[in-house]
């Protein structure tokens, strides 16, 4: 045990996802003997954030304003909407550049070993927006695994009653730069199932 | 297999062994290591221990991970599999010094049928023995299953911790419409991944019992006929033919609907016990011997016969396929068998590709496996 502040700084450090108590005392010391500037632009962001930084009110993607930059972009197509579990998704659907929608974001998958059910999720905002936006087409871009595909399953259900939507999922298959000979039987059968014509 | 190398798995620190086709005797003493060399290899074609079911016990006391290297012959290809053990961690596997890839990736490339004291559980032990026995014997078929049960488990983990905390609000007060549609999720992919699952143990019950059976005669030719039958969750609303020898091929899509409709017809009783009721996972494969199943009535010798017959079965059954010769590894069994038996294995192994054979003393071996012969000592094995 460090006195007073020290030990204070340490523990709050400890309370961070990955870090443990050796990383916390190394980082707490490292703070120490930082310069002040550099500590001042640390605080200075850390403030930032956590007033600055917040879900956007559409899509629940991470937002510096109340509607976060894509929502607010008056050239996306808004009869596309992407279903993504989290906002690293929005940003690795983003890097394609192949979609040119809009997202919501779950904040999740159905997890009932976490104790996450649809009530955790955002489904009834997504009810709202399909019944306050044009949307033509939902494509669901859930992580392919068993919680992934289960809330692809949810939603399925759940948009199936929604008249002329079309509902559509993530086609899973081969990584690139793969061999065929050494894809897996999984991955191979789902890729031969999502299969579609040339 | 062409050569093994061993570096702090178990008891060893590093072993190098040179493998040749035809049988290999590896004798010495009591708790030297001999069995721990089997179960390496063991490692490399089912990715798990007969022994233990977690990997922690597999690298050597002090040391925080364990290397198994194996260059097997399949089908005239040469491959040389490499597995890092790090419990705790994911494991890593790597074919021909190539990427570092999935351990799943390597099943497949050696296939083997392993006979050891442990298998006397598969007659006198829990459901899940014969379960895992069925399994294990699934992804040597064919290794796209060891994907399918590691799905139908997670997806029954899921939906267990559903149906408890479903359950508990049920009894509270008024059902939450919520949990209710998404046990209708849970239930759907339960029932498809139970399919898959459930069909390919059904077929492969069909082709492996009349080999079991077969190899029963063999070994007690003045016994009483066996069977050896599938036992599904599903009771009578399994369709006819499946899982028996000749009959009608199960069919996943089929199954799917059962196994739902069996769902439908239990939910109120899963709800209040807050577990899954039907389902591969509750399934057994029932050994009959005369008309009384063996569990419980057959002695002690007609349980190692039993036992017997099924790693035989598994063994003929394997061959009459494609996908190379599985090695035979007979871990300490000569000794636990009567004249007749050991003669009936004995007469196998000789006619096996590669069979590994491991003894105490010289005296336990048969005449026709000796072959190349291997001294384990403490920390060693020399060519003797
Ligand atoms: N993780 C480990 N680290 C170090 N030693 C281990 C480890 N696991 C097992 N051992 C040792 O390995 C020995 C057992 O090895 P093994 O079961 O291969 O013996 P064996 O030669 O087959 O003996 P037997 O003839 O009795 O069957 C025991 O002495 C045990 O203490
Ligand atoms: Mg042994
Ligand atoms: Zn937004």
């Amino acid at each position: 045990m460090y006195e007073g502040v020290v030990q204070d700084l340490i523990d709050e450090l400890g309370r961070l996802p990955g870090i443990g108590p050796k990383s916390a005392q190394r980082i707490a010391f490292h703070l120490l003997a930082t310069d002040p500037a550099d500590i001042g632009r640390l605080q200075d962001v850390l403030g930032k954030v956590r007033e600055g930084v917040q879900f956007c009110e559409i899509c629940g993607n991470v937002s510096e304003q109340e509607k976060c930059r894509i929502c607010r972009d008056s050239r996306r197509d808004t009869s596309l909407l992407c279903v993504v579990e989290e906002p690293k998704d929005v940003l690795a659907v983003e890097r394609t550049r192949e979609f040119r929608g809009r997202y919501h974001v779950l904040g999740g998958s159905l997890d009932p070993l976490s104790g996450v059910g649809p009530d955790q999720l955002r489904m009834r905002e997504l009810l709202a927006r399909l019944g306050a936006e044009e949307v033509s087409e939902v494509i669901i871009a859930t992580d392919p695994n068993t919680e992934g595909e289960a809330t692809a399953t949810y939603l399925v259900r759940m948009l199936r009653d929604f008249p002329g939507l079309r509902v559509t999922r993530l086609a899973s298959g081969l990584p690139m730069g793969g061999d065929l000979e050494f894809a897996d039987e999984l991955t191979l059968g789902r890729a031969l199932s999502g299969r579609r014509a040339l | 297999m062409r050569h093994l190398q061993v570096t702090d798995f178990r008891s060893w620190e590093h072993v190098d062994l040179p493998l040749e086709p035809g049988p290999t005797v590896l004798v010495g003493p009591n708790g030297r290591g001999k069995t721990n060399l089997l179960e390496a290899i063991g490692y490399v074609a089912t990715l798990g221990s007969h022994r233990v079911s977690t990997d922690a016990p597999l690298v050597r006391h002090g040391r925080g991970r364990a290397l198994v290297r194996l260059a097997v012959v399949n089908e005239g290809r040469e491959l040389t599999v490499e597995l890092e053990i790090t419990p705790g961690k994911a494991n890593r596997a790597r074919v021909n010094r190539g990427a570092v890839g999935r351990p799943r990736d390597v099943l497949g490339i050696l296939r083997t049928v392993l006979f050891s004291p442990e298998d006397l559980a598969l007659v006198r032990g829990d459901p899940g023995e014969r379960r895992r026995f069925l399994d294990d014997l699934l992804v040597q078929r064919a290794p796209r299953f060891a994907g399918v049960r590691g799905d139908y488990e997670k997806v029954l983990r899921q939906r267990n911790a559903l149906l408890k905390t479903a359950g508990k609000k049920r009894s509270g007060s008024r059902d939450d419409p919520y949990a209710l549609s998404t046990l209708d999720v849970w239930d759907n992919h339960l029932a498809t991944a139970g399919a898959q699952l459930l069909a390919a143990r059904l077929n492969l019950v069909a082709d492996l019992a009349p080999h079991a059976s077969a190899a029963y005669a063999g070994v007690a030719p003045d016994s009483r006929p066996t069977r050896v039958e599938y036992r599904s969750s599903l009771g009578g609303a399994l369709p006819e033919g499946y899982g028996r020898p000749g009959g009608e091929r199960a069919e996943p899509e089929k199954l799917a609907q059962i196994l739902l409709d069996a769902l439908g017809e239990s939910r109120a009783t899963e709800l209040e016990r807050g577990v899954s009721m039907v389902g591969p996972h509750r399934d057994d494969l029932d050994l009959v011997l005369g008309e009384a199943p063996a569990k419980g009535y057959a002695s002690h010798g007609e349980s190692w016969s039993f036992a017997l017959a099924l790693r035989l079965g598994s063994y003929e059954l394997l061959r009459a396929e494609s996908g190379g010769e599985p090695v035979l590894l007979l871990d300490d069994v000569f000794a636990e068998l009567d004249r007749r038996r050991r003669a009936r294995l004995a007469e196998v192994a000789a006619s096996a590709e590669q069979v590994l054979v491991t003894a105490a003393v010289d005296e336990d071996v048969p005449g026709e496996l000796k072959g190349t012969r291997f001294a384990v000592s403490e920390g060693e094995v020399r060519r003797a």
